[in-house]
């Protein structure tokens, strides 16, 4: 794992850490003005939307899986999002039929 | 006993040399040497320490539950004082004592000896895990001793966030930075056993105490982060009243329970694979086979720890769930029966013809077998719609989940304790005693809760402190009471013969048990760094037919003397 987060490191890891901090700014200022605008339900699914761009920058850069060479990596990342869809989908065949509400 | 491992006839061979060789017990002294340790093994004793003492106080309260319903009425403790009781008995034994227990105890101490390893991948963090799980374990204390909580250890909203005021917030927290332990020794284990094989160890040749610890630490790594979420979002709640759980604020009280068994399902699970692992070993070991169907058992246990998370909402079938839903997770929990009973199934197929030897942890393993078969079947009782409306939180549930917890889980960890204890300590334990203790278990065990499926059939709830309606429950409730006495005192002479024998025990031998594996293969107890030479490893796992072939020389017979 050591060589490859070098050569990543080695491209001015200080840039691309200052972009993608200013990304995650710009993200959360769209955030608090879109929770302004009247969307309805809508609302909610932007802000998740922003989040989840926002979580996937920090996973793929502080985290270095971007830059991931080994395959443990990779098996962690794919196994925690196959898990997380399994609880949200799951946990939607509750809500999604629920014969009253 | 039928037919004893063979032994010399003749006077034993010396066993211990003049001077005693360096070993990770005496290399260092001093607290500091322990404090700052980053041996595996050395943190593997602190937290068999730790959570020695948190088995002591988890039982102290179970002894004042048992008391108070010893008699109809709640005449020795408080409503309140009852609740109080309950809950900080579940948290305490689940987060505290059984969640550690064989991963961070056993399991640090074997993973890198069982894979030929030096230490684990992250030694410095597996120091910290135990000082998390100490942190935590202290927040817990202050926690009690101010107030405790009264939820129960399932932290169920909405009155855990609108109404109890009692210490919910320290409490979550608690268990919060106990987690991050428990995310750091999965991690660990991963590492190790994907990165620091030994040459030759190939995944089909690893021992299954390490693939059930591997499954384990899935789930650790995976589920763990939910629950502290969830504890999080309880407190956030609480604090600043969010409108996640609150239907009025537009929550929904059921999200906390989906979330909190997401995790809490499958936790029951990091208690019991490593419980299964260590029966593995040990059956095989004591009926001197290979254990039958090698795979299946390896892969069952992946499956478990998968399966494991899609059957969480059995907990919340009268909750107030989508029928529908309710449909599809009892089936699922059906499904999630079949890996365990594939392993039942093999364990018995080891023992059919094998050359069984009743010592002190096969003991246990029998007991396990037992008991998480009986646990494993309620389990399906409790999954079918139509008897969980019946027996849901009844005493039914109690007993099933003591079955798998205490008789499955505990008795797997108490075989573990004695089958490597001679490895552990150096020295050997009274198998007289040992044998006695583990038959008082048993006894005291199936004493103290097979009484409480009757409770539950007959409809007496959990968690009530009074059941002067139903003076009928009373004997019942004093046999439980009585045999929780008795198990109360099979749990002391361990502990007790122990602490003996690391004083007066007869030194042990490499090898006490002839057992395969790569632990036995290295000093008892063994060199800080584990092996002097890195092992290269040529054989299957359960080699006992080469151990025990008369032609290859018997190495056992003349090598060392048998623990007994
Ligand atoms: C063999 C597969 C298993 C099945 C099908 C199963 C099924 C169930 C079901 C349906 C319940 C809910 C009862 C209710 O409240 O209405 C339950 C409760 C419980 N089970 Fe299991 N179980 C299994 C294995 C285990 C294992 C291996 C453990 C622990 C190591 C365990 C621990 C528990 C606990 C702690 C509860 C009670 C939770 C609570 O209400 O506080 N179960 N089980
Ligand atoms: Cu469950």
């Amino acid at each position: 794992m050591s060589e490859h987060s070098n050569s990543a490191h080695a491209k001015s890891p200080l840039k691309m850490y200052f972009s993608i901090w200013a990304a995650l700014l710009i993200c959360t200022y769209i955030t608090y003005k879109a929770a302004f605008i009247e969307l309805g339900s809508f609302n909610a699914a932007v802000a998740l939307g922003i989040a989840t761009l926002k979580a996937t920058l920090v996973a793929l850069f502080f985290m270095h899986v971007w830059h991931a060479s080994e395959k443990l990596t990779k098996l962690v990342v794919i196994a925690a999002l196959f898990f997380l869809l399994l609880l949200l989908g799951l946990t939607m065949t509750d809500y999604a039929t629920r014969p009253w509400s | 006993m039928p037919n004893p491992i063979p032994q010399p006839a003749m006077p034993q061979p010396a066993i211990a040399p003049p001077v005693e060789r360096e070993n990770y017990l005496n290399a260092k002294y001093g607290v500091w040497s322990w404090l700052l340790t980053t041996d595996h093994k050395r943190i593997a004793l602190l937290y068999l320490l730790s959570i020695t003492f948190f088995f002591f106080i988890g039982g102290f309260f179970a002894l004042l539950i048992r008391l108070e319903l010893l008699t109809p009425a709640g005449d020795l403790v408080q409503a309140d004082t009852y609740n109080k009781l309950f809950t900080m008995h579940g948290m305490v034994m689940v987060f505290f004592f059984l969640i550690p227990s064989i991963p961070a105890v056993l399991g640090n101490f074997l993973v890198p000896m069982m894979i030929g390893a030096k230490d684990l991948a992250f030694p410095r963090i597996n120091l910290l895990s135990w000082y998390l799980y100490i942190i935590g374990g202290v927040m817990m204390l202050h926690c009690m001793l101010t107030g405790g909580v009264d939820t129960g250890w399932t932290f169920y909203a909405p009155f855990s966030t609108n109404f109890t005021n009692t210490k919910i917030v320290e409490a979550g927290l608690a268990i919060f930075v106990a987690g991050f332990s428990s995310i750091l020794t999965g991690l660990n284990f991963v590492v190790t056993i994907h990165r620091m094989r030994a040459p030759g160890m190939t995944w089909s040749r690893l021992p299954l105490f390490i693939w059930a610890h591997y499954a384990t630490s899935i789930i650790q790594l995976l589920g763990t982060p939910v629950v502290a979420v969830t504890i999080v979002l309880v407190a956030a709640e609480r604090a600043l009243h969010l409108g996640i759980f609150d239907p009025k604020l537009g929550g929904d009280p059921l999200l906390f329970q989906h979330l909190f068994w997401f995790y809490s399902h499958p936790a029951v699970y990091i208690m019991i694979l490593p419980s299964m692992g260590v029966v593995t070993e040990i059956i095989a070991c004591f009926s001197r086979k290979r254990i039958f169907g090698y795979s299946f058992v390896a892969f069952s246990s992946i499956a478990i720890a998968v399966f494991g998370f899609l059957v969480w909402a059995h907990h919340m079938f009268v909750a107030g769930m989508s029928v529908y839903a309710a449909l599809v997770f009892s089936l699922l929990s059906y499904a999630v029966a079949v890996p365990s009973a594939i392993k039942v199934f093999n364990w018995t197929a080891t023992l059919y013809k094998g050359s069984i030897h009743y010592d002190a942890p096969m003991l246990y393993a029998f007991g396990f077998l037992g008991l998480f078969t009986i646990g494993g079947l309620t389990g399906l009782f409790l999954s079918a719609l139509g008897i969980n409306v019946h027996v849901t939180d009844t005493y039914f549930v109690v007993a099933h989940f003591h079955y798998i917890m205490v008789g499955g889980a505990v008795m797997g960890y108490l075989g573990g304790m004695h089958f490597w204890w001679p490895k552990i300590s150096g020295k050997l334990y009274p198998e007289g005693w040992a044998r006695l203790a583990a038959l008082i278990v048993f006894i005291g065990f199936n004493l103290t809760f097979f009484p409480q499926f009757l409770l539950g059939y007959m409809g007496m709830p959990r968690r009530y402190y009074d059941y002067s309606h139903m003076p009928e429950f009373q004997i019942l409730n004093v046999l439980s009471t009585a045999g929780a006495t008795v198990l109360g005192v099979g749990y002391l002479l361990p502990m007790v013969y122990f602490l003996w024998s690391m004083r007066y025990g007869k030194p042990a031998p490499d090898n006490p048990w002839n057992a395969a594996g790569l632990e036995w293969k290295t000093p008892s107890p063994p060199p800080t760094f584990n092996f002097d030479e890195e092992p290269v490893v040529t054989w299957e796992a359960y080699n006992y037919d080469e151990l025990d072939s008369p032609d290859k020389g018997a190495p056992h017979k003349e090598e060392v003397p048998v623990a007994r």
